[in-house]
């Protein structure tokens, strides 16, 4: 199923968790769970070392994976083991996607100058689509350094998500509205990511802004209950993105020490929360004009 | 440079989309002050740069030095500008650009605390508030700093994550300004980040070689056959060798800190230098691409040096390019040497250098000095030699004792009567 189609019936649940996060196994079944609460396309985070967009949450999130040994061929394998059917995009930062099969063994061999070079995103964006992922979000990625993924992109059908900020307007809202497919990650309030208590009042106007364009918008940045989804889908989003609610669930279950199902079962739970509350906010809004 | 920031692939703006407006505002903002001089901004920095910071420093011959490498050695005297580095500079130079953009908040990073004290004056200066973000560890070996910070009137948060050094002090900046971005301007301290910045920082800094070069013609009647500057992210040294790049004549030394070991530990994704431009490989990292130490997956390692304020993983995108070209040297110095430059230099000229600049002097030594195996490389160097004194060491008086105990470094006075710190 493409991006897109995840958001053709009713709104869709995007929920994210850091791959490996807190080790490999765990995390498997974490995802898996996420599917069975009603996931309609899964984030998957490939750890950086520097997320410079990340709240505190899923930084910790990243230390836990990263120090439980996650690396991109890992991640690969993760994706491969995977028992969901949902559409999977690759959340991560560029320097990962740029730097991967920088080199054959070959050529490192005969390389004596110490200098590793890049072939760019390319092999990164081929092992992606062998193994399945249908797309890409990169948070330090804007839309003025994103030909040479977009190229890659293209060239083996993956889309790539771009996100729009509260600050975002103008030209600038065209130039990535022009770039962006599967769906367009409406940035819910200015700040880094982390659960918060209540819905950003900038959700509104954010969204009205990107009315005119026909991609599916999917609103992310706080979101933590079943009521948040349900105002957020009411107020026009086509979906709702969910990491560090989730990532809250999954480093408690680790600190305490509470077996991998019973944490799953948490997070199904809270996932069924906000994709019944995303489809609570849908019928109170008039229905979704037709897309062509 | 082009228009959007690159030199040659490498620079860019690799930053969140929440950034994006920001930092084309301050493009423009960048593009009518300090290059055309709009509302005399220019005229204004300059004059501050006089009065407040005491502007222009001296360029000084080093006589004893002089004697030991037998050729003529003149030191640029930056330790000497208010704040004891050449970082006020650029802090100054943000800060006022921040205040003619209508900005309301300042924010920073900082190493060394070099930076964090820069800006700090320099918003104490120009009535502005701000907030200093700091790894854990540098705050624990640069005290002073931090308190100097504080009596300026900045707050200081301390970051914990990772190893709590420059690093992770840039990511959590970033993070303030993402979350802050629409009343607040980010002073980065070096010559990093997305574009604008390599290039404005270097704006700011390159007084230092624009004096240089005038002080050069007049006292020795020409230029300098080498300049020498160390290099962490590399402000300091674009700043020396800015209006020297288009001298052919005078070679240029970007000093990087070679830490203990220029062995690389993938493992544990750490690298005991800091010498990106001697040993890193290309990719992106906050906000440019330039050169980094990464392991083979892109992971940013660990880097380690002795002076915080050479401890990073990355380095200028302009600097990394000059490497690249050919234009620029890239040479190290590992802690030992630095830390014996950091003795002798206080011995034989009666100036006390920070530790990042002692890495400059430690060239001198390793290539020119009395022990140095006859190289080409001392040939390089010619017979008129520049080296840019970044800062002043009394910051890194209490991390020199400990240090130099560790170390037993055989010219350093005897440290028995200082292990309990000062
Ligand atoms: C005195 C001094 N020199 C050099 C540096 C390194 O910075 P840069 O390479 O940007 O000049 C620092 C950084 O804190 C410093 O304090």
């Amino acid at each position: 199923m493409s991006l897109e189609d995840a958001f053709a019936d009713g709104p869709a649940f995007v929920p994210y968790l850091a791959a490996g996060d807190p080790d490999y196994e765990s995390s498997l079944k974490y995802v898996e769970a996420l599917e069975r609460g009603g996931a309609d396309v899964i984030e998957l985070g490939l750890p950086f070392s520097e997320p410079i967009a990340e709240g505190p949450t899923i930084q910790n999130a990243v230390v836990r994976s990263l120090e439980g040994g996650m690396t991109p061929t890992r991640f690969f394998e993760f994706v491969e083991d995977l028992d969901v059917s949902v559409p999977l995009v690759c959340m991560t930062y560029y320097n990962l996607i740029y730097r991967y099969g920088d080199e054959s063994e070959a050529q490192r061999a005969s390389n004596t100058s110490g200098e590793t070079v890049s072939n760019g995103p390319r092999p990164f964006v081929e092992k992606a689509a062998e193994v399945g992922i249908e797309g890409f979000v990169v948070p330090d990625l804007p839309a003025e350094e994103a030909d040479p993924l977009r190229e890659a992109c293209d060239e083996f059908g993956l889309d790539l998500v771009f996100i729009v900020a509260p600050t975002t307007r103008g030209e600038r809202l065209d130039r990535i509205m022009e770039q962006v497919s599967g769906y367009v990650y409406v940035q819910a309030r200015l700040g880094t990511t982390g659960a918060q208590s209540s819905v950003s009042d900038q959700t509104g106007s954010s969204l009205e802004r990107l009315t005119d364009y026909d991609v599916p918008k999917a609103v992310g940045f706080g979101i933590s209950s079943g009521d948040h989804a349900e105002r957020i889908v009411a107020s026009g989003a086509d979906g709702i993105i969910v990491g560090s609610a989730l990532v809250d669930i999954v480093a408690e279950g680790h600190e305490n020490g509470d077996d991998a199902e019973t944490v799953a079962d948490r997070l199904e739970t809270l996932a069924r929360e906000l994709k019944d509350g995303a489809v609570a906010g849908a019928s109170q809004r008039p229905p979704h004009p037709e897309r062509t | 440079m082009s228009a959007d920031g690159k030199f040659g692939d490498y620079g860019g703006q690799y930053v969140p989309e929440a950034l994006m407006p920001a930092i084309e505002e301050l493009n423009d903002a960048y593009e009518r002050y300090v290059l055309d001089n709009e509302d005399g901004f220019m005229d204004d920095f300059r004059a501050r740069l006089r009065d407040f910071g005491g502007r222009p420093t001296p360029l000084q011959r080093a006589d004893r030095l002089s004697e030991r490498y037998d050729r003529e050695v003149y030191l640029k005297r930056e330790d000497l500008l208010h704040g004891g580095a050449h970082k006020l500079n650029n802090a100054l130079g943000q800060v006022l650009l921040a205040k003619y953009m209508g900005k309301e908040r300042i924010i920073a990073e900082t190493g060394a605390g070099q930076h964090g004290t820069a800006t700090a004056m320099a918003c104490a200066h120009l009535d502005m508030p701000c907030e200093i973000y700091m790894g854990e560890r540098d705050i624990n070996r640069q005290r002073p700093n931090v308190f100097r910070m504080k009596l300026n009137g900045s707050e200081v948060n301390p970051v914990t994550v990772g190893r709590g050094t420059l690093k992770e002090a840039i990511s959590e900046t970033m993070r303030d300004w993402a979350t802050n971005v629409e009343d607040t301007h980010y002073v980065i301290g070096s010559v990093v980040g997305p574009h604008p910045f390599p290039s404005m920082v270097r704006d700011f800094q390159s007084v230092i070689s624009e004096e240089a070069r005038t002080q050069a013609r007049e006292k020795l009647g020409r230029l300098p056959d080498a300049v020498v500057a160390c290099a962490g992210g590399g402000s300091n040294t674009m700043g020396a060798f800015a209006e020297f790049v288009d001298d052919e004549e005078t070679a240029l030394y970007a000093v990087e800190a070679g830490g203990s070991t220029l062995e690389v530990d993938e493992e544990a994704g750490v690298a005991p230098n800091s010498a990106s431009l001697t040993t890193g490989t290309e990719g992106i990292l906050h906000g440019a691409r330039t050169r980094l130490l990464q392991d083979r997956d892109g992971q940013i390692m660990e880097s380690h040096s002795v002076s915080s304020g050479l401890d990073y993983a990355g380095v200028g995108p302009e600097l990394a390019h000059l490497v690249d070209t050919g234009r620029v040297t890239a040479v190290n110095v590992d802690d030992d040497e630095a830390l014996t430059a950091f003795h002798r230099l206080s011995q034989m000229e009666g100036i006390i250098p920070a530790l990042e600049s002692a890495h400059a002097f430690g060239y001198l030594e390793s290539v020119a000095g009395p022990d140095a195996p006859d190289s080409e490389e001392a040939d390089g160097l010619g017979e008129y030699v520049v080296v840019n004194v970044s800062g002043r060491g009394d910051k890194d008086l209490e991390s020199a004792i400990e240090e130099t105990y560790e170390r037993d470094i055989d010219i350093a006075p005897n440290m028995d009567e200082f292990t309990g710190g000062l």
